[in-house]
């Protein structure tokens, strides 16, 4: 059947801000799903709140929104679009329920948009716990005992009828959130609780426990004409008990037979086909009785998931792009395959390797959680390796994920287990940990037995064997060179054996004792060098034409040297905390940009959740760990004329110095470290007359205490060399420093990034308090022009890390003439680095007695997290410039070109808001401090800041009360900056409720307080009680500086319990009071980046009112050179 | 550091006994020598690969690949072991396997060996640690050839592959065929089915028997002999080799057409379109794997289909005949239908094992002739 031509346009709705459980999985599916829809003439409209994807690139869609994914805002959208029909499979569960909520409001209906894909009739199949039982009892298929429950009387009753212990979960939630497995009772009553807290229909499905049993996931799609075709089959090493987004999982599966697995292929059409997936795709996860062989439906998400991202990267069959075309009307033999050109989409690939994916977790980020892995998703990101075999995908995905680990131990990090004795260490692993792999590995050296580890985890036999294969092989090498420091005599076979097994030389060269360099040299005299195998679907069967390359150590190297001048991208690794999409989207547009200018791209991560893992995406993708001895083995193969370093985060600037320097396009690795060097740093900083709050180096405590003496406290204490503000901390006496310090150097002696050693010291800086922060991203190339980007200031005061923190283009509060000292100081600091390419540069603007003195607090000659915010938000494509400067052309010719166009004239702002992770983390104090520990952002944009504002918070989950009470609670430097908001709130008719000393403070000043409370644990209602009760819609609480913090961490985490909406710092307070007053005055108004960026202003709008910020954008207009 | 009351692995170390694989052209591969020991250190045969992610046990044992080594596309092989369940005939006729990696253990609740001991059981030598993936494109390019492997010298497996004669023009069913008749019971249906033995598959059998009673016979039994059994239908199994020499079964099957709807699978299907006249020819690395589209023309749908072939029926040359089924990788024959007698037949493996179940249909399509031809069961 052919392309639909009953339908001309069609609403894509993306998944929003990365969080825990949704990443950038949809902006891959979401931006093939825009590609393949405008390439089949459609005319596409995007909503997405997300400025980092690329699928918001104004070049990807005809009508980009980037506004707030809210049933009101998308109303607007299509009251003003008109679409035909709405795709609501490709951005994840956000889009899914939104759609939903788009069909019941009747929006759908009113403005006749066609739901495709997905009906509403099949997802609230699969989507309704109960539904979808009944309907896979209908036609035969078993599920485990379970009932439904609506609030805790009927929970009781469920359970009882069960027998514990049970899994608890909720119905329409993302990542497992608030599911978990019972016990006991006690542990029922809690997880029941929690459950229906977090369904949005309060609805939760009480499940008989499997745990243990194996967990299996396949991959599948369907066309209009029933055609359906299993992509890949998933087999997970972590049993039931543990989410499948925290599990490590292998493709294909590997210990069912044939028999079981067509049995599962069945039962997987069958649900589809019942559920009622007309077309695209979905997945259907399995458990398997290992005693048995009987299994059972767990659930199936009618949509692209993150899984089908994993089985696109691990089969080369690209499901969103197939699913977009399947939805808009071809079938599946319609459609070539992409890879092979020759055959078509209506097949199912075959593979000739072993892809292992690893979640990546960030729980060193959130003290106070236990690590321990359940049923619901706490990784932030995951890396995916390709190897011939298990032993080598296992250890190749180990050292990709950059938690310092070399491969599945042998190396200087498994140290950390030799303390313990093996029934400690056996009673450690069987519970599921982000460690439990490696400690697997030490249990089987041990010697303790397969079936003892087995009975533990019930990790299967034929994981642990091939576990145990690497062991063996271990201590065979170790034992061959034990106590000589030498490398010792191998012949060809037994390099290869070793390579083969996914032995990194680094790893080798730790059991050796011995260098890096001379495992290489060694290896390499025996003549074992890495071949470079092809992903190509079939299993060799067909010639393939896509360069989607992963190494082995194989007879055949299957990559042809081309002639063309070819650049090498090292792209960022596994999402976490710090390092996210943002640095995807800059090596992407890097390789869209030089692919343009006539260069051969090629891409080298592995993540497979990203665009920049899309074969597609440059000439050629490498999917290979980002270390020194994999990305020197690509250059070899390769031989690029410039390697870009600086565009993927920390990740590729750790390789840079690997590198052959001649190679290192852009800034030169001299100027990176030159920036890093803090004596360097200082000595150019005085040069140039930029004044630097003082401070210096440590690299132990006693250094430290030096430095603070000298300077005063407060003081910013941070590591050299990190992303994210990594372990960064402001500390207040000796006693806070001497302890951060001394977590520092634990880190440093086991490998943890951030760690201290005398390479790598400890900065202390003065802390500048109540300073405004204001972050510039900036190009210079190599004739010495400056372009600055951005100069953006943010709502939340220093000290917050900037990641963290919302910020404002152009910055509402800075004068035209402080804006211009900073961009003076960031063309110097430029040509001072002799910048080729981005400078990130990080400023400090304190008001003093004699005007405001602006204080630079750290410049980085590479990518920020920023880069993708101010293209969206001002329509330079600052990414695309930057990679064409490091290759040598000249912001002149790159103007002449059309390439680098003037920022956007126009008079609307952007604000960039974090989200944060604390739904996940309970027991984490929801605090923002220097250390970052959001997950994503989202934009808001409108054309005042208040309204910008107001849609920033929408965007990111915090909506702005409408009416009722805001809950006050500020530290006293704070007070000046919360009067005024608190004024605001009062202004818009809300009550305000308050702690003793900020009622007091309130009310000295004029400002009624309805409510005090008392103290936590003092007679009346407490803060704690107050937010409990549900009767405050809005926290403001700010943290002391110094002194217990015990009360506020009390009222944070309630709000956080409680779902309202927190903001912890005075300015932020105020914005939010300020957006509030214009989200009264001004109705929802939604426009497009497209026309943002054409520069619509005021003048097309009636009368704005002025939103009460002094507005100081024209300074920033005017002064982009 | 803790004391271990366990004693580490140091001396579990595999060690591995090198073996060297050869093709006619000289390729030559490195690998270990794994299953059953060859007479002289050196096996041959026709080596193709199979792409199959799953079901070795029964490609291992499938009569089908008779005179062939197979190569296996996916890394690791063995990891669920063998079950006394999955077997598609009394023994491999296969000459040897060729993996990249065999599991040294066996994980599943089906199982009561290890791929390696069935090797060693019947006699079926095997070469792990090749590197499949350019044996397979390899072969993908030069086409499927003769070969040998071994631990014997290389100069002795190269003249072993020098001198093995591949499948063309060669009986191979003759080798596999049974002796005598035997008669499987119905598990549903009330036919009687003659089914000719030409390599025949357990799982087709189980098929057939869910329509009645099946007698398999050997292949070189009569029409007269047949009919004389008063089947409702005859069916003619898949089986090794080159169709081209079975020139008395095509004269049999010749006498069966227009007496007793006719259902033929893969070389089934061959001589079934053999004995209309249709030419048939050799691909050149043929199909073998779980992952093929074919088209079925009559309602359009797409069947992910098993495949196991070296020859093919040539496109448009049986006249009496409709094609049915193509081929949606290569736009190969991959079924036909009779128009003027009650036959027809598919070159894939709609009884799957291994492979999907899409095709399954087929048998009904069977049961539906026999209903027409014969009536009411």
């Amino acid at each position: 059947m052919p392309r639909r031509e009953d339908i001309q346009s069609i609403l894509l709705i993306g998944s929003g801000p990365i969080v825990i459980g949704q990443a950038c999985e949809f902006d891959y599916s979401g931006t093939q799903a825009c590609r393949v829809l405008r390439e089949e003439g459609y005319r596409v409209i995007l909503a997405n709140s997300n400025p980092a994807t690329i699928m918001t690139d104004p070049d990807f869609a005809d009508a980009t929104y980037v506004e707030p994914l809210r049933l009101d805002v998308l109303e607007a959208i299509i009251a003003r679009e008109r679409p035909d029909a709405l795709l609501p499979t490709l951005g994840g569960q956000t889009a899914l329920n939104l759609s939903m909520e788009l069909v019941e409001a009747g929006v759908l209906d009113r403005y006749g948009v066609e739901l495709i894909g997905a009906d509403a009739e099949a997802i609230a199949t699969a989507e309704d716990r109960e539904r979808f039982k009944v309907a896979m009892q209908e036609i035969g298929l078993a599920v485990p005992p379970s009932g439904v429950a609506h609030d805790m009387d009927e929970a009781r009753v469920v359970v009882a009828g069960l027998g514990l212990p049970v899994v608890i979960r909720p119905a329409y939630i993302l990542g497992g959130r608030g599911t978990g497995i019972a016990s006991t009772a006690e542990e029922f009553e809690k997880v029941a609780a929690n459950g229906i807290a977090a369904s949005p229909i309060s609805e939760i499905l009480i499940e008989k426990s499997i745990a243990g049993w194996k967990e299996y996931e396949l991959e599948v799609m369907r066309d209009r004409a029933d055609n359906c075709v299993v992509i890949c089959s998933i087999e997970n090493v972590d049993p039931m008990g543990v989410h499948t987004g925290d599990s490590i999982t292998v493709a294909p599966a590997q210990t069912l037979s044939d028999v079981e697995y067509q049995e599962m292929r069945d039962a997987s059409f069958a649900c589809l086909r019942r559920v009622g997936v007309e077309t695209g795709g979905s997945n259907v996860q399995f458990a398997v009785d290992p005693a048995t062989g009987q299994q059972v439906v767990i659930e199936m998400n009618p949509r692209v998931s993150r899984s089908s991202a994993l089985a696109s990267k691990a089969t080369g069959f690209p499901i969103a792009k197939i699913a977009a075309k399947l939805a808009v009307g071809y079938t599946l033999d319609e459609i070539p395959n992409d890879i092979t050109k020759k055959t078509p989409a209506a097949f199912e690939p075959t593979i000739d390797y072993v892809v292992t994916k690893i979640p990546r977790w960030a729980f060193e980020k959130f003290p106070g959680t236990s690590g321990v892995l359940g049923t619901s998703m706490q990784s932030v990101g995951e890396v995916m390796a390709i190897g011939r075999t298990f032993p080598e995908s296992l250890q190749k995905a180990m050292r990709s994920l950059e938690n310092g680990r070399l491969g599945l131990n042998a190396d200087p990090a498994e140290e950390a287990l030799l303390d313990l004795d093996d029934e400690t260490l056996l009673a450690t692993a069987a519970i599921a940990t982000p460690a439990r792999i490696t400690q697997l590995e030490a249990l089987l050296r041990r010697g303790v037995p397969l079936e003892t580890v087995h009975d533990a985890t019930k990790v299967d036999p034929w994981f642990l064997d091939q576990i145990l294969a690497i062991s063996e092989e271990r201590l065979f090498l170790e034992d061959l060179a034990l106590g000589t420091g030498q490398v010792p005599d191998l012949d060809r076979r037994a390099w290869r054996r070793a390579k083969q097994l996914g032995f990194a030389d680094a790893q080798l060269a730790h059991l050796w004792r011995c260098g890096v360099d001379e495992v290489r040299a060694a290896r390499e005299a025996a003549g074992v060098f890495p071949t470079y195998k092809t992903v190509d679907t079939c299993g060799a069967e067909f010639a393939a034409e896509t360069p989607y390359h992963y190494s082995a150590w194989e007879d055949e190297d299957e990559v042809r040297p081309s002639d063309r001048p070819k650049v090498m991208i090292l792209g960022s690794g596994p999402n976490r905390i710090g390092q996210g999409i943002e640095f995807d989207y800059c090596c992407v547009h890097a390789s869209f940009a030089l692919r343009d200018a006539g260069f051969e791209t090629i891409m080298v991560n592995c993540n497979p959740e990203t665009v920049s893992t899309d074969y597609d995406t440059s000439d050629r993708l490498y999917f290979e760990p980002l270390t020194g001895e994999d990305v020197a083995n690509i250059v070899a193969a390769e031989k690029p004329v410039g390697i870009i370093v600086s565009l993927g985060g920390q990740t590729p600037l750790k390789l840079a110095s690997m590198l052959p320097p001649e190679l290192v396009a852009g800034t030169s690795p001299t100027s990176i470290d030159l920036a890093e060097d803090r004596e360097q740093w200082n000595t150019l900083c005085e040069s140039l007359g930029v004044p630097q709050p003082p401070g210096g180096t440590a690299v132990d405590a006693a250094g430290a205490r030096a430095i603070a003496a000298e300077v005063g406290y407060p003081v910013l204490v941070r590591p050299s060399y990190v992303l994210g503000g990594r372990a960064m901390e402001i500390v207040y006496d000796d006693d806070q420093l001497d302890r951060a310090m001394a977590a520092l150097s634990a880190f440093g002696s086991l490998g943890i990034e951030g760690g201290l050693s005398a390479e790598r010291p400890v900065l202390v800086d003065r802390f500048l308090e109540d300073a405004t922060e204001v972050d510039v991203d900036a190009v210079r190339d190599h004739t010495g022009e400056v372009v600055i980007g951005a100069v953006m200031e943010h709502v939340e005061e220093a000290g917050v890390h900037s990641g963290d923190s919302a910020c404002v283009i152009p910055p509402p509060h800075l004068s035209a003439e402080v804006v211009a000292r900073i961009e003076e100081h960031t063309r110097n600091i430029a040509d001072a680095l002799d910048v080729r390419g981005l400078l990130n540069v990080q400023f400090a603007v304190k008001e003093g007695s004699d005007g405001a003195d602006v204080y630079v607090i750290e410049a980085n000659p590479r990518a920020s997290r920023t880069v993708p915010f101010v293209a969206k938000a001002t329509g330079v494509p600052l990414a695309k410039v930057a990679s064409r400067v490091m290759l040598g052309a000249t912001l002149a010719e790159l103007r002449d070109e059309g390439l680098l166009c003037e920022r956007v004239v126009g008079d609307h702002v952007a604000v960039k808001e974090a989200v944060l992770p604390f739904d996940r983390f309970p027991e984490a104090d929801p605090l923002l401090g220097p250390e970052m520990r959001s997950t994503g952002e989202v934009m808001g944009i409108d054309l005042t800041a208040g309204l910008a504002f107001a849609k920033s918070q929408i965007a990111a989950g915090g909506a702005l009360p409408d009416g009722g009470t805001v809950f006050l609670s500020l530290a006293d430097r704070d007070k000046p900056v919360g009067l005024e908001a608190a004024r605001g709130f009062v202004d818009l008719g809300l009550d305000l409720a308050a702690t003793s000393g900020t009622a007091e403070h309130l009310r000295a000043n004029g400002v009624p307080v309805s409510t005090v409370v008392a103290k936590l644990g003092e007679e009346g209602t407490d803060a704690v009680e107050l937010v409990r009760s549900g009767s405050v819609q809005l926290v403001v609480n700010s943290p002391r500086g110094r002194g217990p913090r015990a009360d506020g961490e009390h009222i944070r985490a309630a709000a956080g319990a409680q779902d309202i909406p927190l903001l912890t710092t005075g300015n932020a307070a105020l914005a939010a009071a300020r957006g509030l007053a214009d989200w009264r005055t001004h109705p929802l108004a939604v426009r497009t980046l497209q026309e943002y960026h054409r520069g619509i202003t005021v003048l097309s709008e009636d009368g704005l009112p002025d939103d009460g910020l002094p507005e100081d954008g024209g300074s920033a207009e005017a002064s982009g050179s | 550091m803790s004391e271990s009351i366990h004693e580490p692995p140091r001396t579990r170390r595999h060690r591995p006994t090198e073996a060297a694989l050869v093709l006619t052209d000289g390729e030559v591969f490195e690998g270990e020598a794994i299953g059953a020991a060859p007479d002289g250190g050196v096996a041959s045969g026709e080596v193709v690969f199979n792409t199959v992610l799953s079901g070795y046990q029964e490609v291992i044992t499938d009569p089908s690949y008779a005179g062939q080594i197979i190569t296996f596309t996916v890394s690791h092989l063995g990891n669920y072991g063998v079950n006394p369940d999955d077997h598609e005939s009394r023994r491999p006729f296969c000459r040897g396997v060729v993996v990249r990696d065999l599991a040294r253990r066996r994980s599943n609740w089906r199982a009561d060996d290890d791929l390696d001991g069935l090797l060693r059981t019947h006699g079926v030598p095997g070469i792990a640690g090749i590197d499949t993936r350019r044996l397979t494109r390899h072969l993908r390019d030069a086409g499927a050839m003769p070969g040998a492997f071994g631990t014997a010298d290389l100069a002795t497996i190269t003249a072993a592959a020098t001198a093995e004669p591949g499948t063309d023009g060669l009986d191979l069913v003759s080798t596999v065929t049974r002796d005598a008749p035997t008669t499987v019971a119905s598990i549903g249906g009330g036919r009687r089915i003659v089914a000719f033995d030409f390599g025949i598959k357990a799982t087709i059998i189980r098929h057939l028997s869910e329509l009645g009673e099946v007698t398999i016979v050997p292949a070189s039994t009569s029409a007269a002999d047949v009919l004389a059994m008063d089947p409702d239908g005859v069916f003619l199994s898949n089986g090794p080799g080159d169709p081209g020499p079975l020139v008395n079964v095509r004269s049999q099957i010749g006498a069966l057409l227009g007496e007793v709807p006719v259902f033929g699978i893969c070389l089934g299907h061959q001589l079934l379109a053999g004995t209309i006249g249709a030419e048939t020819y050799k691909l050149p690395f043929g199909h073998h794997g779980g992952n093929h589209p074919v088209r079925n023309l009559a309602t359009g749908a797409v069947e992910i289909t098993s495949q196991n072939h070296n020859y093919c029926v040539a496109e448009g040359s049986v006249p009496t005949a409709e094609l049915t089924h193509v081929n949606l990788n290569d736009q190969t024959v991959e079924g036909i239908r009779c128009l003027d007698v009650p036959a027809f037949s598919v070159q894939y493996h709609p009884e799957a094992g291994p492979g999907p179940h899409d095709s399954r249909y087929l048998f009904d399509e069977f049961e539906d002739l026999m209903a027409r031809v014969k009536g009411p069961a």
